[in-house]
Order: structure tokens, then sequence, then C-alpha cells
């Protein structure tokens, strides 16, 4: 038999000697991430099986991200909750609330590594694939499946392949691949479908890229979004890790539902009209969109090279007067790296708000929900009617330089010149 | 579970998770206060309608977006019995056999179902009968493995029977 990755890594992790895509199949689970959902569904449930254990604590992955520091009573109740659960059951990996976002610490703690197996209570929990692993969201009943035995049954998916040439041009990010991706084909596209990365545009692409692609996958219904595994990959995961790993490579005779070819570098800046991330419109169609918030951040684009690129255009300019500028890096290691980089000097200088690590704004939690009617362009991953604030606010995704230049001025714009003219 | 009889709520396309639950609401503790919120931007008086239309009938995409369980939930503390869609998004499908909801995948055509049609869905046939306009349409059943676990009333019925 030929395997695509995404069969492969699942053959691993069952007892099967072969498998086919549309087959049910039970896989041991490598590691589980969970977040707040833990004091919301799951230990509930959990605690209804009597079973005072887990599987394997030191398999389980904790932190707190969504709402913290807890902005109401109800989520501090929610983590207490959370908090009591983990040491019940003696969680060895509990990242409390001041690490950052889970899809960012979670790889920076070394825990998404090639060939595993992994999934989390998050539907973004697809971003480690970047790191050529199987990653996929689950809900709150499946997290005390894998809490109670270590296992969970899988539907083997069939898989896409897109094949990346080129590089990207300057000013254009892998948030542009990625939404121009889910606009070609559609929000339901790759339902239930893995996404397999492949060519030589994948080297041009940073690791941070790649999270951001795996990461929005899910947009299109992606069950994966797994990339070939290379000497940046395994300088990353060896940077954050000592546990040994195999990259994974898909059998030549493999076989796809479909394949894809995408050059980067006929690539522009693009953005995703409210209310669909598949609303797709070259920036050139959204130039002069009034925005009263521009937000950068969450697990698609808080991480360095997005503040790198943002403060490369913000600096020694000042926000716009009739907008607010947020920016909050994915987690305290990029945070403390700003830091040193003067990356959060030039954003406070230029007028917009830093805040600690946390998702806040991307689903209208806190530090930054949009009130009526308010235009928000934000490098977050979906734009769901009110998703980040009152159910009339209009939400713009695009790149962190889009975001960033639009800041600014105070309408949408290209950041392409002013990424230039340095 | 064997047949499912209900009533027809018609929704439409890539009806989210955010629809469905706002993110406002997640962290309430009680999951009968968390219902009253159901599809609050998108619907109007859902669930004064879902006191009595309890089967719902959607596009495409059915329950796309964050993983939040609370989504099958709150339908199942209004009573909703089974869902029909065009297409479900992944996690939510398995979070709804996985508490014991039917997620039925049929590609419907707008003359089969109106709103408040009386039908019945045979799980192991494979086939739904509209009993108001008197017509049947067979859809592709569920694999074994999955109407077991709608047999016990969800996954951790059939967990608890295991450990
Ligand atoms: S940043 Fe947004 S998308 Fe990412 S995990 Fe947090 S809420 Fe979800």
């Amino acid at each position: 038999m030929s395997y695509t990755i995404s069969e492969k890594v699942l053959l691993e992790h069952s007892e099967k000697e072969d498998i086919s895509s549309g087959e049910f199949i039970e896989c041991s689970i490598d590691m589980v991430m969970v977040h707040e959902q833990l004091g919301g569904r799951i230990h509930q449930e959990y605690e209804k099986l009597h079973l005072n254990r887990v599987w394997d604590p030191s398999k389980i992955f904790f932190i707190l991200d969504h709402w913290v520091p807890a902005p109401t009573v109800s989520a501090a109740q929610m983590h207490q909750d959370c908090r009591r659960f983990a040491q019940k059951y003696q969680f060895i990996h509990n990242m409390g609330i001041n690490e950052g976002i889970c899809h960012q610490v979670f790889p920076e703690k070394g825990f998404a590594r090639p060939g595993m197996l992994i999934v989390g209570s998050d539907s973004h929990t697809t971003t480690y694939g970047a790191f050529n692993c199987l990653a996929t969201g689950i809900g709150a009943t499946d997290v005390c499946v894998v809490f109670a035995t270590g296992k969970l049954w899988f539907k083997v998916p069939s898989s896409y392949r897109i094949h990346l040439s080129g590089n990207l041009p300057e000013g254009v990010m892998a948030k542009d691949f990625i939404l121009k991706f889910i606009g070609d084909i559609s929000t339901k596209g790759a339902i239930y479908k893995s996404l397999e990365f492949y060519g030589d545009g994948v080297q041009s692409l940073s690791m941070d890229g790649r999270m951001t692609i795996s990461n929005m996958v899910v947009e299109a219904g992606a069950k994966f979004g797994i990339f070939l595994a290379d000497e940046k990959t395994r300088r990353w995961v060896k940077r954050v890790s000592h546990a040994p790993f195999k990259a994974v490579f898909p059998d030549e005779e493999a076989s796809y539902e479909k394949k894809f070819n995408y050059d980067l570098s006929d690539l522009e800046p693009v953005v995703a009209k409210p209310h669909s991330p598949e609303n797709i419109a070259s920036i050139s169609k959204v130039e002069g969109i009034q925005i009263d918030q521009a937000f950068l951040g969450s697990c698609t684009n808080g991480r360095l090279e997005d503040l790198r690129i943002a403060a490369h255009i913000m600096k020694g300019k000042r926000v716009n007067d009739k907008t607010r500028c947020i920016v909050i890096p994915a987690s305290k290691k990029i945070y403390m790296e700003a830091l040193t980089e003067g990356l959060i000097e030039i954003f406070i200088k230029a007028g917009a708000v830093v805040g600690n690590s946390t998702c806040g704004p991307c689903i209208g939690g806190h530090l930054g929900v949009l009130g009526k009617d308010e235009v928000c362009i934000s490098t977050t991953n979906r734009n769901f009617i009110g998703r980040m604030g009152a159910p009339s606010s209009q939400v713009y995704l695009a790149s962190p330089a889009t975001v960033a230049a639009s800041a600014i001025k105070g309408y949408i714009t290209d950041p392409r010149e002013r990424v230039k003219n340095k | 579970m064997k047949k499912v009889e209900g009533y027809v709520y018609i929704m439409g396309d890539n009806i989210s998770t955010d629809d469905i639950v706002p993110s406002h609401c997640l962290t309430l503790r009680d999951s009968m206060e968390m219902a009253q919120y159901t599809c609050e931007a998108i619907e109007a008086n859902f669930t004064q309608k879902a006191k009595n239309l309890n089967i719902i009938v959607a596009g495409d995409n059915f329950g796309c977006g964050s993983s939040r369980e609370e989504a099958v939930n709150v339908f199942k503390v209004l009573g909703i019995k089974a869902i029909i869609a065009n297409s479900f998004a992944r996690i939510y499908f398995r979070n709804l056999i996985n508490q014991g909801i039917p997620g039925i995948t049929y590609q419907w055509d707008p003359r089969d179902f109106t709103e408040g049609d009386q039908i019945a869905i045979f799980l192991e046939k494979g086939i739904i009968q509209n009993k108001t306009n008197n017509t049947e349409f067979s859809f592709i059943q569920l694999p074994p493995f999955l109407l077991a676990i709608l047999e016990k009333g969800g996954i951790l019925n059939q967990l608890r029977e295991k450990i």
C-alpha cells in the first residue's frame, strides 16, 4: 500500500495492518491539549465517569488562554473549575494564565513534533500540522474519551495535495495565501479532508508562516493541514525539545483526491470581508474602507514575524486618530522577544494598546470588544457575525502587514508601498 | 435508537457554532441559561419556535467554526432530536454523534421539506418519511460503528459500560 502523510501517521497509531480512506479506526493519542473548555463541559462530563484518574497525566497539556486574566465573575469561576480538575488529576503540564495562547505555547514547549498524533479541545489545533504532525480539534466529549482511554475513533480522511512554488513578494504574507486558498475552495471545500503542503514554496515559508496556514485550514473545513518537514522544521523542533522524532514523508504512489498548484510569487494582499473567511477580495477592491479598530494578534498572526513586519510599518508613525489599534503577542515568549527587539516600544509610541498574551478580542472576550456597527480589520481567523462583539459589527480578516498599514491610515489599505519605503 | 420523529425547522448554509452559541455566553455555568441565547443573532425567537419544531433541516457546512460542544448541548437542552444537513463540519458531526444526536447527511431539495412538516427518520434503513407531503427520501446510512454510539445515547454511555 502507498500512503499519504496522514494515512501513515494514523496507521502508525492504530493496531491495523493497513488502512484506506473512509475507514473508521481507533488510534492512540500522543498528546491532548485542553484550555478553558476543561471548566466548561469537560470536567462535568468526566466526573460522571467516576474514574478518579486519567489515562496519562503526562500527556495532557493544560492552559488558560481565552479569557486571561478573567474579565468576568463567570470566567473566573470557570478558571477555578479548571484548576481544581488539573490539580485533582495531577496534570503535569499545567501552563496557568500567563504563558499565552494554546496554539503558540504548545509548540514552543516542544510538544508538537513530526509524526505525532495530537488532539485538542479547540478547532485550531490544526496549527501543529506546520511541524509535520497530525493535529486536529475535538469537542468536550471526545476529550473525556481521551482522558479515560488515551484513544479516539477517527475516520481516515482522503487528502488534497497542495503544491507550493516560488517566494512570497514583499508585503504579501502566508496569511494572504491561506485566505486566497479558502476563497478559492470555499469554507466547505475541504470538509473532512487532510490538506498536505508540498513543493519548494514550502521551504521559502518561515515556520511562523506555515503555522498561520495550518491554523486556518479548518476554515475550509479540513481535518488536518500538514507540512513536509525540512531543515527549518528540524531546527525549530530541536531548539525546543530533546525528544527524538522522525519526519514523515508520503509514499510516491500515495493517492490524492485533488491536487492544487499555487505559485506564491503570484499572490497579492487580500482580505476576507464580513461575515465569512471565504468572502475574499483583493486589497484594491476594499481600499479606503474606514476602520474603528485594528487588531494584531491571535493564534493565527501574533508571532514574531507578524510583530516585526507590523512594527516595521508603524515605526515612527501614529495610529490614525479615528482608529484604535490593539496588539497582543501570541505568547509570553514572543512578548519578551518583541520587547528585546524594541518592537513593543514602537507599537506603544505609535499609539497602540499592547495587551498581555490572550485570545481576548478574537472571540469578543475582552481587551477590545467591538460595539454596534463598528468596523475592525483583524489578523484573526474568523469573521462570523458577532464573533468579535456586537452582532452588527463588521470584521475584515487580513495579514499583519495589511492591518498595520491600515491602522496608520485609518482605512483599509495596501501594505506593499509601506513595506518598500523602509 | 432506530426511529426519530418530529417537526422540521429550516435553517441556512454555514451555520457556525458562533451563531449557535455566541461566545459571550460560553462562560455561563448553567446550560438552561446558556440555551436561552441559542442562535440569538441569526434567528428571531429560536427558542420559542424550537418548542414545536424539533428536527433541524439545514444547508451546507452545518456547525462550522469553533469546537465548542455547547453548540450541540444547547440544542439538546431545547429538545432538538436530530439534524439533517447537506453537509456537516467535521468536529460538529463528531460532537452530535458523541452526544447521541443523529446527524443525517442528505442533499435536500427545497421541495422535500417545508418548515413545520412532520417527518420520521429511520436510521438503520436510511429513510426519511415526510408525513405532511407523503414523500420518502433515502440517505446514506451511518456506519454501524456510529449507529452503535447513537443506540447507547452517546459515546460516554458506551464507554461507561466498557470500563
Ligand atoms: S486566538 Fe482566537 S482562534 Fe485562536 S485559540 Fe484563541 S479564540 Fe481560538
